[in-house]
């Protein structure tokens, strides 16, 4: 075991030893983005999706940060892909081909921002450098007081829970509201109550004659709801 | 579904249990080890997602009924920030969970209230991710398996 003093020094050689790995995952990782873009079938799509979460979760763990790459195969591989594949199945399964024109504007923007991030790597502080803004004011502070303060062996969960509590309590009330959306907008708690319900289309309902058709069909849903 | 899925439902019901067990180690081992509410919370939700593709989710309702979800959404909230109340209502800051074990040498009250805390984080998103997918999955009839 290096202690982290040595580990910045030697900085150089660790980056040589892996370098093969991060090229070999980052060639797998556009591979698979233009895999996507070219495939039409949305279920190729989704699970070329989940690939990539995968080797992003895997290069997460090259750079050190498990706890990123837990998070990002847990929820942008496994959670992603399932909600992705549950939505795909309210829709359509084939993307329509766009046509050239309406094609290049799109291109454009995605090549200037492109360009944009690559210009701005230039002043991106090196990987691992510890006088790096992240580094290098409250990130010293958390590393130096922890073992004083809070003693747990888990850096993250320690600045995630204890120092960063108020600031994870927002995160699960976005996560709930999020979910509380959800229940709102496609309806557990609406007359459909999540059941197959053919929707009469708008012409079909102003006239009169057509409402009545749509009030039955209510009043048996909750008949079946008493029942069981 | 056919008996063309049987090798799937075999291995999910082998799988259920590790991955749940898993997911009680992620949630609880989180002080240790990389992990915590968040990612026990996606890995609980996954489980039960898994015996819905396999199973079907009229199946997974009967096991866990969409009606106690907003419940389980809620009280994950309630959860951390009744922590938060307690240690202000014991006289210190919001989320200042050294006063819950104050004479402690080794930051006991830290220790409890981040795994209470965390306890929370993980019932919020297990609840909320299985509700989104409840809600995703079932407005249609299942899909055939032909359709992809």
């Amino acid at each position: 075991m290096t202690d982290p003093v040595t580990l910045v020094s030697d900085y150089d050689t660790l980056v040589s030893s892996t370098v093969l790995l991060d090229l070999a995952i980052l060639t797998l990782l556009v591979i698979c983005a233009f895999a996507m873009i070219t495939i039409r079938r949305l279920f190729g799509v989704a699970m070329l999706s989940g690939i990539y979460s995968l080797l992003t979760a895997l290069f997460f763990v090259l750079m050190d940060a498990v706890d990123v790459a837990f998070t990002e195969a847990a929820v942008g591989a496994g959670v992603s892909t399932i909600l992705v594949l549950s939505g795909m199945a309210l829709a359509s399964r084939r993307e329509n081909p766009v046509s050239r024109q309406r094609a290049l504007m799109p291109l454009i923007i995605v090549g200037l921002v492109g360009i944009a991030l690559l210009y701005a790597t230039i002043d991106m502080p090196h990987f691992g450098d510890p006088e790096s803004p992240a580094n290098a004011y409250v990130g010293r502070q958390y590393i130096e007081r922890m073992p004083s303060e809070i003693d747990v062996p888990n850096l993250v969960t320690g600045v995630l829970a204890s120092y960063r509590g108020y600031d994870t309590l927002g995160e699960v009330v976005v996560v709930f509201t999020a979910g509380l959306a959800c229940l709102v907008l496609l309806g557990a708690g609406s007359i459909r109550g999540g059941r197959r319900v053919v929707d009469p289309s708008p012409d079909a309902l102003s006239p009169p004659s057509q409402a009545p058709l749509a009030v039955p069909d209510v009043s048996d849903t909750r008949k079946e709801e008493v029942r069981s | 579904m056919s008996m063309g899925h049987m090798l799937l439902r075999v291995t999910i019901k082998l799988l259920f249990a590790p991955i749940i067990l898993f997911g009680l180690y992620v949630q609880f081992h989180g002080d240790y080890g990389p992990g915590g509410g968040f990612q026990a919370g996606v890995i609980f939700m996954v489980a039960f997602a898994l015996h819905a593709l396999g199973f079907g989710i009229e199946e997974t309702k009967r096991v866990i009924p969409p009606k106690i979800l907003p419940a389980g959404m809620a009280l994950g909230v309630l959860i951390y920030a009744g922590t938060g109340v307690y240690t202000m209502l014991l006289g210190e800051n919001f989320l200042d969970y050294d006063i819950i074990q104050p004479d402690s040498h080794h930051h006991a009250g830290q220790h409890i209230g981040i795994l209470v805390v965390e306890f929370g984080v993980g019932l919020a998103v297990a609840a909320t991710m299985l509700q989104i997918f409840y809600v995703f999955a079932s407005r249609e009839a299942e899909p055939q398996d032909d359709v992809w």
